[in-house]
């Protein structure tokens, strides 16, 4: 019987090792948080970004700014969420970034990042949502007509089902966007492409973008900018909960 | 001679259904593999458009604002033409606006209707063309207990019988072993008998030798207890530092969310940009966890997920999709039968996974955006995760290694160009890693 008894803790212990191998294709997965030494250190005292605390409506970190609040450079935008709206900023908004080969490259990034997935890079309005037929009845460009002030209006509040991208974007970024998409609508309706205006025309203007080209081209030039206004005050609209 | 064929013959069983069992289990697997739900096509209608060519119109351009059988921005657009004239469709598809202006009645009805929402001017389309679209809304509401159960319920059924496939031949396996285990037994007892019978010794026992102890044997010679000490010794040095390292290290963290949220298809499948719901990573020391209105810019429209994704998140990760859609829907109190937001909205408590201890700074945009490195160098591949977990350390080595070992890209990058050129100079020309920027120094990060 002893010999019985040895095999079948011999048997059993094989089978315990064995059966701790586990699964060698799954990713070492935890759902629990490892040790920590000296959690003093590791934990913040003031609230971390997105953190729970019971100081707050419904224990969320993350408020909204106080009501009429505005950060750095924040303007106004004046024109309703309405038809009305629509058509008056289509009539009427310009826009303030000057069409130059850096405001249509950032335009081109970020529309490849927020919009190409359904309007496409082409604004043919086949991305890759509407070619798999997730999003439906994309429209092209060169079907619509649009100026650029309607274009940032609808990235603004957005429309039908297009959602707003104001919390995504910032005053400037938009406006490079809506020079692109203007860039892609002029080419998918075959007109003809848009001269960029030249870096000396527009040094005074453009300081945060192109801090470096300001101190080679020296500042001389600033009677000759026709573009002034607003546009200083646009930087640093980065605030990702602005307009919800 | 016997005892020997016997054995051969039990042998031979296990072999023959283990092997038996594996083959049936991998004919299953085909079998769950290669049933697939094909949606049915539509059927041509009678009508005088044609269906096919009407539905690529409806897709291509009234499928942003409509749906056949449910509201969306404008009506459901199911047996429109049995609600309306004609001709007033024509007029109203191709220019709506200049007809609620003319003062037609019914017109500024329906624009009151949906909350004076205009609709787009269709003046590409022409009247044979809404004909099509027509008659593709026309086409009859396909049933959806026969057409869609009978192709999709294959897979279904082919995915969940896989469990209870598997644990009765599991079931099966264990009855046989019993089966053979009792079989020795008999054959053992049975060869005994013969011994017996033919007046063969089988019982050894009186014959064993009174032997010392192994534990004594084994304590009594002093080298082999020095190297099985030793042995000893740096086996739990080995464990040991194995787990000191991993203190305060979460590399594999992968967290249940309370809203299942697959990186997989978003990112995967849909090729969306990382930075167009971590937009904040491009400009911020946050990488942001994309409020939800950033989900809704496309669960408006999107409520169902597609068949086939249904059908893998059943059978792969036993996780319905549409579920956790509507828990998206109640999060932010959006009524997708009215298609509008109710206001009650309920915060989502995402678990966060990629932490850095406080006496660590980090930002993302001087990463991504000043960087120009990808996402996945850090996060790993984030588009074939279906759970998303921590790929890195986030130690401080796994940081200066990287620091050490990358290169600064200065390609478009003013911000870089006048440093490196002075730096350059200063160290004869080589390429310049962050190290060399300074991203060594200790206040860099810790402050």
């Amino acid at each position: 019987m002893n010999r019985y008894f040895q095999t079948f803790i011999y048997a059993f212990a094989s089978l315990v090792i064995v059966s701790c191998g586990g699964d060698s294709n799954a990713v070492d997965a935890k759902s629990d948080r490892s040790v920590q030494y000296f959690p003093n250190m590791y934990e913040s005292v003031g609230y971390e970004t997105y953190q729970e605390g019971d100081i707050f409506e419904g224990n969320v970190e993350a408020q909204l700014p106080v009501e009429g609040t505005v950060n750095r450079g924040w303007l106004p935008y004046e024109y309703a969420n309405s038809n009305e709206g629509y058509a008056s900023a289509k009539a009427d908004l310009k826009n303030p970034l000057p069409y130059t080969e850096e405001n249509l490259a950032s335009g081109q990034e970020l529309y490849n990042i927020y919009c190409a997935i359904c309007h496409g890079t082409k604004g043919d309005g086949k991305g890759h949502l509407v070619k798999t037929e997730k999003i439906l009845g994309v429209p092209s460009y060169a079907d619509r007509d649009i100026s650029q002030g309607s274009i940032y209006h609808v990235m603004y509040w957005g429309i039908n089902y297009m959602g707003s991208y104001a919390s995504q974007t910032s005053i400037e970024e938009r406006w490079q966007i809506a020079h692109h998409v203007d860039a892609l609508t002029r080419d998918l309706k075959g007109q003809d492409v848009q001269e960029f205006v030249t870096v000396e025309d527009v040094t005074s203007l453009d300081t945060h973008t192109e801090g470096h080209v300001v101190e080679e081209h020296s500042v001389e030039m600033h009677n000759e900018d026709s573009h002034d206004g607003d546009h200083d005050s646009q930087e640093e609209n980065h605030s990702s909960t602005e307009g919800e | 001679m016997i005892k020997r064929k016997l054995h051969f013959s039990a042998w031979q069983i296990i072999l023959a259904s283990v092997f038996v069992t594996f083959s049936t289990l991998s004919v299953y697997g085909q079998d769950a593999a290669t049933s697939d739900g094909e949606p049915a096509a539509p059927v041509e209608a009678a009508g005088s458009g044609n269906a096919a060519a009407g539905e690529a119109l409806f897709k291509a351009n009234c499928a942003s604002c409509h749906k056949l059988y449910k509201k969306a921005v404008g009506p459901a657009l199911h047996e429109v033409s049995q609600k309306y004239d004609r001709e007033w469709l024509y007029k109203w598809i191709s220019n709506s606006a200049a007809l609620i202006a003319s003062g037609d009645a019914q017109a500024i009805a329906v624009y009151n209707e949906y909350n004076q929402t205009a609709m787009n001017a269709f003046p590409q389309l022409s009247n044979v063309d809404i004909d099509n679209i027509l008659a593709y809304t026309d086409t009859p509401k396909p049933a959806p207990a026969a057409a869609v159960a009978g192709a999709t319920g294959d897979v279904q059924s082919g995915g969940a019988s896989d469990n209870t496939l598997n644990s009765i031949v599991l079931a099966a396996l264990a009855l046989i072993l019993v089966l053979l285990v009792a079989l020795l037994f008999v054959v053992n007892s049975t060869l005994k008998r013969f011994a017996d019978a033919n007046g063969i010794q089988t019982d050894f026992e009186d014959e064993k030798e009174v032997r010392r102890p192994l534990w004594k044997a084994f304590a009594e010679n002093q080298f082999l207890v020095l190297v099985s000490a030793v042995f000893l010794l740096l086996a739990s040095a080995y464990f040991a530092y194995g787990a000191l390292m991993s203190v305060g290290v979460d590399q594999g963290y992968a967290p249940v969310q309370p809203i299942h949220y697959s990186h997989r298809i978003h990112a995967g499948a849909n090729e969306i940009e990382c930075k167009y719901c971590h937009s904040s990573a491009r400009e911020s020391k946050h990488s942001g966890i994309p409020s939800l209105n950033v989900c809704m810019n496309c669960h408006k429209s999107i409520g169902e997920v597609a068949d086939a994704t249904y059908q893998e998140g059943m059978t792969e990760y036993g996780i319905d999709y549409n579920k956790e859609i509507e828990k998206l829907y109640a999060a932010t109190g959006w009524d997708s039968d009215e298609q509008a937001f109710t206001g009650e909205t309920q915060p989502v408590r995402w678990v966060r996974i990629h932490n850095l201890p406080d006496l660590a700074y980090f930002n993302h945009a001087q990463h991504v955006t000043a960087g120009n490195i990808a996402c996945q160098q850090c996060h790993g591949p984030v588009e074939e995760m279906e759970v998303m977990y921590q790929y890195s350390p986030l130690t401080m080595g796994w940081c200066i290694n990287c620091h050490r070992e990358t290169n600064v890209d200065l390609a478009n990058n003013g911000y870089y160009e006048k440093i490196h050129e002075e730096l350059s100079k200063q160290r004869g020309g080589k390429q310049l890693t962050i190290a060399d920027l300074g991203g060594l120094e200790c206040g860099k990060c810790h402050y």
